[in-house]
């Protein structure tokens, strides 16, 4: 090929001819990085610190927690006091969330409710997490037979309606929180075993844990670098999200009378006595319980949605 | 395809008699005698009442009387109910649990599809926000508390639908609208989370880059795809409505299976427990065969792994 | 020669979670009539963004089409309205996209997908329509149309679906084709099938391509003419001898001595150092600069001009300055 002349060639005249010299190496310019890489759980946490919903969530969680713990101490009243002078009075200063049919101040009872629903709630996803991540974690790590027979056996309880279940354990055992809760974790761990011995499953295979293997990583780094991040993500989600259904069945149970039994408080039981006075005006008696089961479910919510949205190394960009 | 329906139809037989077995034992394992509780009855009647239920007989033999029975569909006699047999509950109330159900699925499933496919086209519009924030609180509001918000506004204090009971379609307004808020919530959160996911798959830019109009890569393109898992949890969701027609059924007083199932489990009447749960798992069983089935209807890429797989 | 595609000055950016990234920095050039340009580079240099904005199938947001116009029979695309677009899209230019497994809608038959984008632009029946798709298929090279078109993706081999993905981009008789990495996801064997394919379709329908990839093996095969691009810049286009054989920009040589070739003496691949720059903030000269053996303090202070070394061979490189020449006499 023929090269054009220097003279019909676009050269700019402007620029300076002591440019032209060779450019100083700097290797380093070429390879260097650019964005700063951050750790897992840092990343996430600022990821979650975004989303203002889930947020939002968190902090009525702690608020709730606080009046769980405190709330009784702090009131004037007693749970189960009746004072029949006292019936059905509307919130005041003095019955802040009013009284209902006994004259029992609803604020306290309100209080001990989200006591029961906590409790129900965190004991239920403790006891799923413990079995679901043994039962899971040791059919994902075995595999071939044993891990096809454990979930067999798993697929069936999984078919089977949980509210059903928990219905017939109850009407078995009969009512009471403890039933309530050993009711609940007959079948409630299945989902956690799922999650746990298909993430193992599949770390167990990456390349990566294949990788540092090859590399020599000692085992414990592994875990560490490796297998907490990705398996512990699905397994918090999953915690956060089991505790709201915790607490529905406990108030769908007493509602329909085989949950906490009447003299004590449950948002459920709460809910149930205030349904008969739904005709009398006495908004407030059912008001409050039904007002703190949605609200507390719905931070639940929120926040497993804010954590799955967090902690999924997927979506990192 | 043949051979896998059996095969499905076996393990429905297998399963269902796995809950028949569980609940029977589990419901004769309870301490002591239905009757007990009545304090009227001397011994010798209990001991009567007993051998009238062939209660006196081995575990194993009314266990085995008891399948048998129900191979025919005769879920015995109720023994609070005297004079009742299960399946005159059962006939009573199936029907009106079957309508509640019935609409309540189609409304959730209606409403839930709009609202997610809308939200998805509208991604992080104002649209997006206001009907995903719809579908949290549809999930964090129990069915019984939405059911007595409901009553309160709009049956006391605006009195536009009745209280209770299930006589008229303005009877059926409330108590649907209850039921159906928590499956509608999740069914919209689904179809909008794979909705977004279909949209930014390649044969969605195909369909764009053949000049298709938006109208027909949503409905034609996308929306069959993003139904698929849809599909799949139509059968747990069937199920918690099921459950909820228990509680809805007790609030608003309609006569059906549910409420009989709640009156049952109050007064510890074990034949009806019994025979509702089996009825109940039969038909919740039955959901799961239907869905799987139209599952494979939609999507053509099912029936050839079945055959590959022979 | 008929020009049928013209781009000039195209900039497009993404809005990302990092920042503002701009994918396309610059790009203009031409399509004649029945032939076809590769646009060859690394991944991320921005070929698939200038492709896909010539459709402007971007995704907006977070892609935006900043400046520039793309003229189609003398009407600017950038400008019309998305009614107006669809007219175009699939009609007279259409796009075969990298993976014929994901391209095809797995729930849809096979012959409803090539239908649809006949339906679409034509005034024909439905029984019209079939008979196209069964010349398409035909003309594509798939045995027993009638049959297949009854059948769903999944039914089919990889290289079967790419040429069902042709027959689709086909079906209007579009002007221009833009391929994008149509090859990539195939079997060698397969690669060839499908090259073959183009050039065949080309003399018979006399189809512009725009053929995008990373693979100067296949350049090589189907290409007319090459444009080389870098950091969202066209840095060398030409004829393909042009470009083979009398590489200028020392990218373009780059990337010809990173690739087995048949003719190499004594087969060295000698890969390029270092990595694209990041295009959240490009430099201000040539980007290439940081990776380049022979860049000079010129070449990161202003961007080099366009240098014409024949009617079809463009260059932007500060070697080709005069003043360049008595540094590094052995280049030229």
């Amino acid at each position: 090929m023929e090269l054009l002349k220097y003279e019909e060639r676009n050269i700019s005249p402007e620029i300076p001819d002591e440019w032209f010299v060779p450019k100083a190496r700097n290797n380093q310019a070429a390879e260097a990085v650019v964005r700063p890489s951050l750790s897992y759980w840092k990343d996430s946490w600022h990821r979650l610190l975004k989303n203002k919903l889930a947020i939002a969530g968190m902090v009525f969680l702690v608020f709730l927690a606080i009046l769980a713990i405190f709330g009784p101490l702090i009131s004037p009243h007693s749970v189960e006091t009746q004072k029949l002078t006292m019936q059905n009075l509307p919130p005041s200063s003095e019955y802040w969330f009013g009284t209902d049919d006994l004259g029992r101040d609803v604020f306290t009872r309100t209080c001990y409710g989200a006591r029961i629903s906590l409790f129900v709630g965190l004991m239920a996803a403790l006891i799923d997490f413990l079995i679901g991540v043994v039962y899971g974690g040791f059919s994902g790590y075995k595999g071939g037979r044993t891990d096809n027979l454990m979930m067999r056996f798993v697929e069936i309880l999984y078919g089977l309606p949980y509210l059903l279940v928990v219905i017939l354990v109850m009407v078995v055992i009969g009512p009471g929180l403890t039933t309530i809760i050993l009711a609940l974790s007959i079948t409630g761990w299945v989902g956690m075993a799922r999650i746990v011995r298909g993430q193992v499953l599949q770390i167990k295979n990456y390349e990566f844990v294949l990788a540092s293997k090859t590399f020599g990583t000692k085992t414990a780094r592994i875990i560490r670098k490796n297998l907490l991040p990705n398996t512990m993500g699905p397994i918090i989600v999953q915690m956060t999200l089991t505790i709201p259904s915790a607490i529905f069945a406990e108030a769908f149970l007493s509602f329909i009378g085989l949950g906490i039994q009447a003299p004590h408080a449950s948002w459920g039981v709460m809910a149930n006595d205030g349904l008969s006075t739904i005709l009398s005006g006495y908004w407030w008696r059912l008001f409050f319980p039904t007002l703190f089961i949605s609200l507390t479910m719905f931070a639940f919510n929120v926040l497993g949605d804010g954590l799955q949205d967090a902690l999924d190394p997927k979506l990192r960009r | 395809m043949s051979t896998y329906l059996l095969k499905r139809f076996i393990a429905m037989i297998i399963t269902l008699w796995l809950i028949v077995t569980g609940t029977f034992f589990l419901m004769h394992s309870v301490p002591g005698s239905p009757f007990n509780e009545e304090r009227t009855t001397n011994a010798a009647i209990q001991k009567n009442l007993e051998s009238y239920y062939h209660l006196d007989e081995p575990l194993l033999v009314q266990y085995g009387n008891y399948l048998k029975a129900l191979v025919k569909m005769d879920f015995g006699p109720s023994i609070k109910k005297s004079s009742q047999t299960v399946n005159d509950l059962l006939g009573r109330g199936f029907p009106v649990s079957f309508e509640l159900g019935f609409y309540t699925l189609i409304l959730a499933i209606l409403s839930g599809i709009t609202l997610g496919v809308i939200a998805a086209l509208r991604h992080n519009g104002i649209i997006d926000y206001l009907a995903m924030s719809i579908a949290v609180l549809g999930i964090s509001i129990p069915n019984f508390v939405m059911a007595t918000f409901l009553i309160e506004q709009l049956a006391v204090n605006f009195p536009i639908f009745p209280v209770a009971t299930w006589s008229s379609p303005s009877h059926m307004v409330l108590p649907i609208l209850a039921l159906a808020t928590g499956p509608m919530a999740i069914i919209a959160r689904l179809t909008r989370t794979s909705m977004l996911e279909v949209l930014t798959q390649d044969y969605i830019r195909t369909a764009k880059a053949k000049g298709l109009s938006p109208v027909k890569i949503v409905f034609k393109h996308a929306l069959r795809n993003a139904l698929l898992p849809v599909v799949t949890v139509l059968g747990s969701l069937a199920a918690s409505i099921l459950t909820g027609t228990f509680v809805i059924e007790k609030i608003f007083a309609i006569p059906g299976m549910g409420k009989y199932f709640v009156d049952s489990i109050n007064t510890r009447d074990y034949p009806v427990i019994m025979g509702t749960t089996v009825f109940y798992s039969g038909i919740l069983i039955l959901m799961l065969f239907l869905v799987d089935l139209a599952y494979g209807v939609l999507d053509p890429r099912i029936k050839l792994h079945k055959k590959e797989a022979k | 020669m008929e020009k049928v595609l013209q781009v000039k000055d195209l900039h497009v950016s993404f809005s990302t979670y990092g920042g503002e990234v701009k994918a396309v920095r610059g790009v203009s050039f031409d399509l004649y009539k029945g032939e076809t340009l590769a646009i060859v580079g690394e991944s991320g240099c921005g070929k698939s963004v200038t492709s896909q904005s010539i459709m402007k199938l971007i995704p907006e947001p977070p892609g935006k089409i900043r400046s520039g116009e793309i003229l189609f029979k003398d009407i600017d695309l950038i400008q019309l309205k998305e009614p107006e677009l669809r007219k175009i899209r699939g009609a007279n230019i259409s796009m075969i996209f990298q993976d014929p497994m994901t391209a095809l809608n797995p729930t849809i038959t096979v012959g409803e997908q090539i239908m649809e984008g006949i339906i679409q632009h034509e005034k024909l029946t439905r029984n019209q329509a079939k008979r196209v798709a069964l010349e398409m298929l035909t003309l594509v090279g798939i045995p027993n149309p009638e049959i297949r078109l009854k059948q769903y993706p999944h039914q089919f081999s990889g290289g079967m679906r790419q040429r069902i993905v042709i027959a689709m981009a086909l079906v209007c008789r579009p002007d221009v084709l833009i391929a994008d990495e149509p090859t990539t996801a195939l079997d060698v064997t397969i690669q060839a099938q499908i090259l073959e394919l183009f050039r065949d379709i080309q003399k018979k329908t006399g189809v512009s391509i725009i053929l995008i990839t990373h693979d100067l093996g296949v350049v090589a095969q189907v290409a007319d003419r090459i444009a080389v691009m870098y950091a969202g810049r066209i840095v060398e286009i030409g004829t393909r001898r042009e470009i083979f054989y009398h590489p200028q920009h020392p990218y373009t040589k780059g990337l010809l001595q990173s690739v087995p070739r048949l003719d190499m003496e004594k087969g060295e691949l000698i890969p390029i150092p270092g990595t694209p720059p990041d295009l959240f903030s490009p430099p201000v000269g040539c980007a290439f600069a940081a990776r380049c053996p022979h860049a000079m303090e010129v070449c990161e202070r202003v961007y080099p001009l366009k240098t014409q070394l024949s009617t079809q061979h463009h260059v932007d490189c500060w070697l080709q300055d005069e003043r360049a020449k008595n540094l590094v006499p052995t280049l030229v």
